[in-house]
């Protein structure tokens, strides 16, 4: 681990947090706040699925499962116990990293498209026990008091920590990518992205591995999950899984370059900001997915690798510091 | 010579087709043991059987006094078994050197990474592919292919290493390249178990030489003994005159 701080890629992903965190700060600017939070978030859960997308080649389309019950948990935990936020954010990420390790073993079986499908199925699972489950408001969901922000200084003030505690989970998203990358963990995920029949027969124990990167892969974003919904105060069913946001988080990893950590975060970012673009701008305000769709085309026609690809592929020499 | 090997009477069937039917054989510790057979005979079968790719439903096969009956490939890869295959399964888009370290990182010496580079520098320098050690997997020819594939297996510093084919499909300066890695190879003390229907090639590498049809030991010993073996002329080597040629060139 202290060789990644001789990493200049280390200071990178250092700086751009820093960059995060102080940048709505500097002119108390809350509506560029509020878009880099959402940033931050698309950073988290694209990164953490390029773990089991660019680095194991595994289409997860139920990623975003990871991230509502992450938000479930956290808002149970508060509303029903009175248990502080953090506590309750680490209780989500390990609760749901435990469950998608028991998930890991049964449904990484399944390869390919099938696989896929499987994941579609844990979305649409999973929403309907919540639907059904009355301790977590059914269908209707659960709403927070505005009490739970007492403890954060008032609502104004939480609304900072809420912010900052988004970037340090991205960060730490990065920085997981990046370790991840440069081990022997990593390298034994991407030879099974390459062959996973190959990777098995050098030795590589291809379904610890396989489960251990999909519960990897959830307990940052189930953390993110926590405190979206806790700063919302109020998650139902259909937001907290909704499948369009587990798309778009694999539409930003083909956008950016699978398998890099770099390319998903750029991408991420650029997706969320063009998306926020065409939202509120009055020509585009209806149809935005139709461009976003148009642009996912072009880059998968021209850009194969995606913004990393184009990149490395141009300047080869950044291969070396960007990962 | 101890055996490091041994097969009990393995069997495996696929639905209606007997592919190994009652064999036992064993490796011998430092030898090279040739496997000859015509096409079907149940060669491949005999390697995934061993590696763990299928499981017998027969007999016992024991690497090194443990039991490794049915065990999955990856266990299997651990004790110290690596193999090639008859159609090569580089990682595409990882460069040689990576594919190397990966052999090297799982392998018998569970090394690693900083470590697992190095065997894997050493791997690809035994096998003729220092030049080509940055190069994508992808963009090697077919005789680099090969090559790439030995060396990844060599790089996990097997104690038997099975090669399958590792010939076919070479021009005839590569096959000879390819047979002086294979000597360098053993010379380091390997034991190899390799397939090939080269039979010049065969005959001179192999210490000894078990001859497969349907599945079956049709025969096993020393080449030159092998080759004049009337069953084994009949079914493979076909005609008497390439017989009597290779047992010249054995002997």
């Amino acid at each position: 681990m202290l060789l990644m701080l001789r990493r200049p890629f280390f200071w990178i992903i250092a700086l751009a947090v820093v960059a995060f965190a102080l940048a709505p700060v500097v002119g108390n600017d809350v509506s560029m706040r509020e878009s880099l939070l959402l940033d931050a978030l698309y950073i988290t859960l694209a990164s953490n699925l390029n773990l089991m997308l660019g680095y194991a080649g595994y289409v997860n389309f139920g990623s975003i499962v990871f991230f509502g019950l992450g938000g479930y948990i956290c808002v149970w935990l508060v509303n029903s116990y009175n248990w502080p936020l953090i506590p309750s954010l680490i209780v989500a990420g390990l609760g749901v990293s435990g469950l998608a390790l028991i998930f890991g073993f049964g449904i990484l079986r399944l390869r390919g498209a099938f696989f896929a499908l499987a994941t579609i199925g844990v979305i649409e699972a999973v929403q309907a026990f919540v639907e059904n489950f009355t301790p977590w408001g059914g269908s209707a969901g659960v709403y927070l008091s505005g009490e739970i922000f007492k403890p954060l200084g008032g609502p104004a003030h939480a609304l900072w920590i809420i912010y900052f505690m988004m970037v340090a989970v991205m960060g730490l998203s990065l920085y997981l990518s990046f370790a991840i990358k440069t081990s022997k963990f990593g390298l034994g995920l991407l030879a099974i992205g390459q062959n996973e029949d190959a990777a098995a027969i050098l030795g590589v124990p291809t379904s610890r591995y396989k489960a251990l990167v999909y519960s990897v892969s959830a307990f940052l974003p189930a953390i993110a999950g926590g405190l979206y919904f806790f700063k919302s105060a109020f998650i139902q069913p259909s937001d907290a899984f909704d499948l369009s946001l587990s798309t778009e988080a694999l539409v930003v990893g083909m956008l950016g370059g699978e398998g890099t950590v770099t390319g998903v975060a750029i991408g991420a970012f650029l997706y969320e900001e063009l998306r926020g673009y065409l939202l509120t701008s009055s020509t585009f305000a209806n149809f935005q997915l139709v461009v976003s769709g148009a642009l996912l085309l072009l880059i998968v026609l021209f850009f194969p690798g995606g913004l990393m690809g184009f990149i490395y592929s141009r300047f080869p020499r950044t291969q070396k510091v960007l990962e | 010579m101890t055996a490091l090997l041994v097969l009990e009477k393995v069997g495996k069937r696929f639905g209606g087709l007997q592919a190994v039917k009652d064999l036992s054989f064993e490796v011998r510790e430092g030898e090279i043991l040739g496997l000859i057979g015509p096409n079907g005979a149940g060669k491949s079968t005999l390697f995934n059987l061993i590696n763990g790719v299928f499981a017998p439903d027969t007999g016992r096969i024991t690497f090194v006094g443990t039991d490794i009956t049915g065990e999955k490939p990856y266990r299997v890869a651990r004790h110290g078994l690596a193999r090639t295959h008859q159609i090569v399964q580089p990682l595409t888009n990882m460069t040689v050197l990576e594919n190397c370290t990966v052999g090297a990182c799982f392998g018998k010496d569970n090394l690693p990474l900083h470590r697992a580079r190095a065997a894997a520098r050493d791997a690809v320098a035994v096998t003729g592919l220092q030049d080509r050690a940055e190069a994508r997997a992808s963009q090697l020819t077919i005789a680099g292919k090969k090559r790439l594939e030995l060396a990844r297996a060599l790089a996990a510093q097997p104690k038997l290493l099975m090669l399958d084919e590792v010939l076919a499909g070479l021009n005839p300066t590569e096959v000879e390249h390819m047979i002086g890695v294979i000597r360098r190879i053993r010379e380091r003390g390997v034991t190899i178990l390799m397939i090939e229907h080269l039979m010049q090639a065969i005959m001179s590498l192999s210490d000894r030489i078990v001859v497969l049809n349907f599945g079956q030991k049709l025969a096993e010993g020393v080449p030159a003994e092998v080759a004049q073996h009337p069953q084994v002329i009949e079914a493979y080597l076909g005609n008497p005159k390439l017989a009597a040629e290779l047992q010249g060139s054995s002997a």
